[in-house]
């Protein structure tokens, strides 16, 4: 061997990485940014295409022989099917505005998830299968034949995109890069490429209700069990109301709330606010075990997955002959219902406009989908002071707010939810401006990618978020992350663990029932935790 | 005296460690890192240039452990969720002795003391990168934990509350 000079070893150390351009550089798929392979159990459950054992680490994913026939008939039915997608594809003059807006690139560094370079990988194919310019121009003019390598450059970012949709606020042509993650999953779809963590609780939730596949009694047990945590906190006993036909407003919310730390507390939230509505003013509100699930993974899917599940909730609506449908705090559920129920399942006809029983509001946003957001719901009650409420049990908290992805940006829903932090807390702040409200970060596990084999993404999706959690911890003592979304609720507090320990996870109900004055209620002592209020350690430990 | 020289050097070390971190990064991407200030805006950038900033600082003041590793844990807790190798993502702090050499060229070899200084100054730097060791595996160390019980935890003790698990111990 060659003896070198310590600065000739020096200078060997290649520290760039590759210079060569994006078309040519083949991704590398690595272990704690992809999730797991759908289960063929699940795929075929849903009766969706080439159900079979895959994994993504091997060179062959058992595609079917015509795959690029069915990719190219697929995009051709969705150009022709879906005027948004065909614009999309056009009019993108690669500004770039939208290139430093993605959490996912923010995080991770990979310039492939820059939006306008994700959406390339759909257009490049698309020039060179549908425009005579790019089967001219090819390479030149920025177009590139469907290979396997192509392939699989689509599913490995396709699956790091959440569809939040914060770069499409920065887009001066107003594409939706969502819209094109949307379509871009829907292709790999038709030739069975999908994760499990979208798969299985879509199985789940169309066989059983709910995406972790508990059957009916166990929800209810679930539900029976927080009656009594509750009792406990409280001293009230509670009489939550199942399947119960003839009820004014059916409640669905995400079944995370229901089976999922500290998502349950939120759910508790729920119980303790019905229980409260019905002693004073005759609520009469009741849950359901079989639209046991407001989440809708199909909309990770396609569409057709996404209305077979928003369906069932309606059907549940209509079989029970309620007034109108309350959904709880869940972040997709809402973009689904606010922008694909209507004329996906829709009009809602049999149901009325709801109007608020207790204050009389007209929700007329929700005339057509019937189905009225519980931030919405709460504030108005707070607004026309029906509740009443004991602002300083929430004094142990110092609560920021993260603006869910599709309550917020999907469907405006900004000043609702700050409006009841800031009637049933007294220490609220707010993140950095350009973090809040439409240009909220995401929680980086959105649109199926909360699973746990791709810690690596979602800490780096999610280090927007968290970096300016820690900013509001470092300057105000915050301890507190309140959302209003199950997935947040779900992600964040390994978010928070990773970035800011000292930070926890609440949902906005937690917060409400802390401070509601239930109609017969004990002293309390702890929050819903079983945390000590401040003030009250020493009886707290009695 | 080595410290003066340091001192007389300061920027020019700096702005070098920051940019050789930056080029680790693909091209566009080390070119957005370093356009952008906003810590909100560019969270990863900002806490390079800041960060790096920082460190040098702490070096030549002979910073208790703690302050240092205040300032490299936000650095390296980006680096091990980046799909670095674990010598890439430390790389950095191995290229402080190179890019000191580099800046300082043939100063430091006119005066004996200053060699003999630089010596001891090497420790200090060795020292750091073993404490980037330590944070870069805990960080991972983190990770793995956070993979193997997330789930578990979050769930499993939401049906474990309300008796719905079967204790068999």
């Amino acid at each position: 061997m060659t003896e070198l000079k310590p600065d000739e070893l020096l200078a060997k150390i290649d520290r760039n990485p590759p210079a060569s351009g994006w078309m040519d550089t083949p991704i590398e798929i690595r272990k704690g940014i992809y999730c797991y392979a759908a289960n063929p159990k699940s795929v075929e459950y849903l009766g969706l295409p080439n159900a079979r054992k895959w994994n993504p680490l091997e060179k062959d994913w058992k595609l079917p022989e015509n795959w690029q026939e069915i990719i190219h008939n697929g995009f051709k039915e969705r150009l022709e099917k879906f005027r948004t997608f065909k614009i999309f594809m056009d009019i993108c003059v690669r500004c770039g505005a939208c290139a430093d807006k993605c959490h996912f690139f923010i995080g991770t560094g990979d310039p492939k998830n820059m939006p306008v370079l994700r959406a390339e990988l759909l257009r490049s194919v698309y020039r060179n299968d549908f425009t005579t310019f790019g089967k001219i121009l090819g390479k030149v003019g920025g177009a590139r034949k469907m290979t396997l390598d192509v392939l699989k450059e689509w599913w490995y970012y396709f699956f790091q995109c959440t569809e939040c949709r914060r770069c499409s606020v920065f887009c001066p042509y107003g594409i939706d890069t969502a819209e094109i993650t949307i379509m871009g999953r829907e292709l790999l779809n038709l030739i069975g490429l999908n994760i499990d963590w979208i798969a299985t609780p879509v199985a789940n939730c169309y066989r059983t209700g709910n995406h972790l596949g508990i059957q009916p009694h166990a929800f209810k047990d679930m539900l029976d069990f927080f009656v009594e945590d509750i009792e406990e906190v409280t001293g009230v006993q509670l009489e939550p109301q199942y399947n119960k036909k003839g009820a004014d407003i059916l409640f669905v919310t995400p079944s995370g709330d229901v089976f999922a730390d500290p998502g349950t507390y939120t759910c508790m939230g729920y119980m303790m606010l019905f229980h409260y509505l019905k002693e004073k003013y005759g609520l009469d509100v009741t849950w359901s075990t079989y639209a046991s699930e407001g989440g809708n993974f199909g909309f990770f899917t396609s569409h057709e997955t996404m209305k077979r599940l928003n369906s069932k909730m309606y059907a549940e609506a209509k079989r029970l002959g309620v007034k109108w449908i309350l959904g709880g705090e869940c972040g997709h559920m809402w973009r689904v219902v606010h922008q694909y129920m209507d004329t996906m399942n829709g009009p809602a006809d049999f149901m009325e406009e709801p109007v608020s029983p207790i204050t009389g509001t007209k929700f007329e946003n929700a005339k057509s989908t019937k189905m009225v957001h519980i931030a919405e719901f709460t504030a108005d009650l707070i607004k026309h002071n029906k509740l009443e409420l004991d602002v300083t049990r929430n004094d142990h908290l110092k609560v920021t707010y993260h603006d869910s992805c599709n309550p917020a940006r999907g469907m405006g829903l900004l000043d609702e939810p700050r409006y009841v932090i800031n009637n049933v807390c007294n220490n609220f702040y707010e993140m950095p401006a350009n973090t809040i409200r439409e240009q909220t970060f995401c929680c980086g596990s959105g649109a199926g990618l909360n699973a746990g084999e791709n810690i690596e993404l979602r800490m780096a999706g999610g280090l927007p978020r968290a970096n300016a959690v820690k900013y509001v911890h470092e300057k105000h003592g915050v301890n507190m992350l309140a959302c209003i979304c199950a997935i947040d609720r779900a992600a964040f507090p390994a978010l928070m663990e990773y970035w800011v320990p000292e930070v926890d996870v609440i949902g906005l109900h937690e917060l409400v029932a802390n401070a509601l004055i239930m109609p017969g209620e004990s002293k309390r002592t702890t929050d819903l935790r079983g945390e000590p209020l401040l003030g009250m350690e020493d009886e707290a430990d009695e | 005296m080595l410290i003066n020289l340091l001192e007389k050097h300061k920027t020019k070390i700096i702005d070098k460690w920051i940019e050789c971190l930056r080029n680790s990064y693909s091209g566009e991407t080390a070119k957005f890192l370093k356009s952008q200030n906003d810590p909100f805006a560019n969270p990863v950038g900002n806490t390079i240039s800041t960060g790096l900033a920082g460190l040098f600082e702490l070096i030549l003041k002979e910073a208790e452990p703690n302050a240092i590793k205040s300032i490299l844990d936000p650095v390296l807790r980006i680096r091990a969720i980046q799909s670095f190798t674990p010598s890439q993502a430390t790389d950095f702090l191995f290229s402080l002795k190179k890019i000191i050499k580099e800046v300082l060229g043939n100063e430091i070899l006119q005066n004996k003391k200053d060699i003999d200084e630089w010596f001891v100054f090497e420790i200090k730097i060795d020292q750091l990168i073993q404490t980037g060791f330590d944070i870069y595996m805990e960080c991972i160390t983190k990770l793995y934990e956070l993979k193997a019980t997330e789930m578990k935890k979050r769930t499993f003790s939401a049906f474990e509350r309300a008796g719905l698990v079967k204790d068999n111990t």
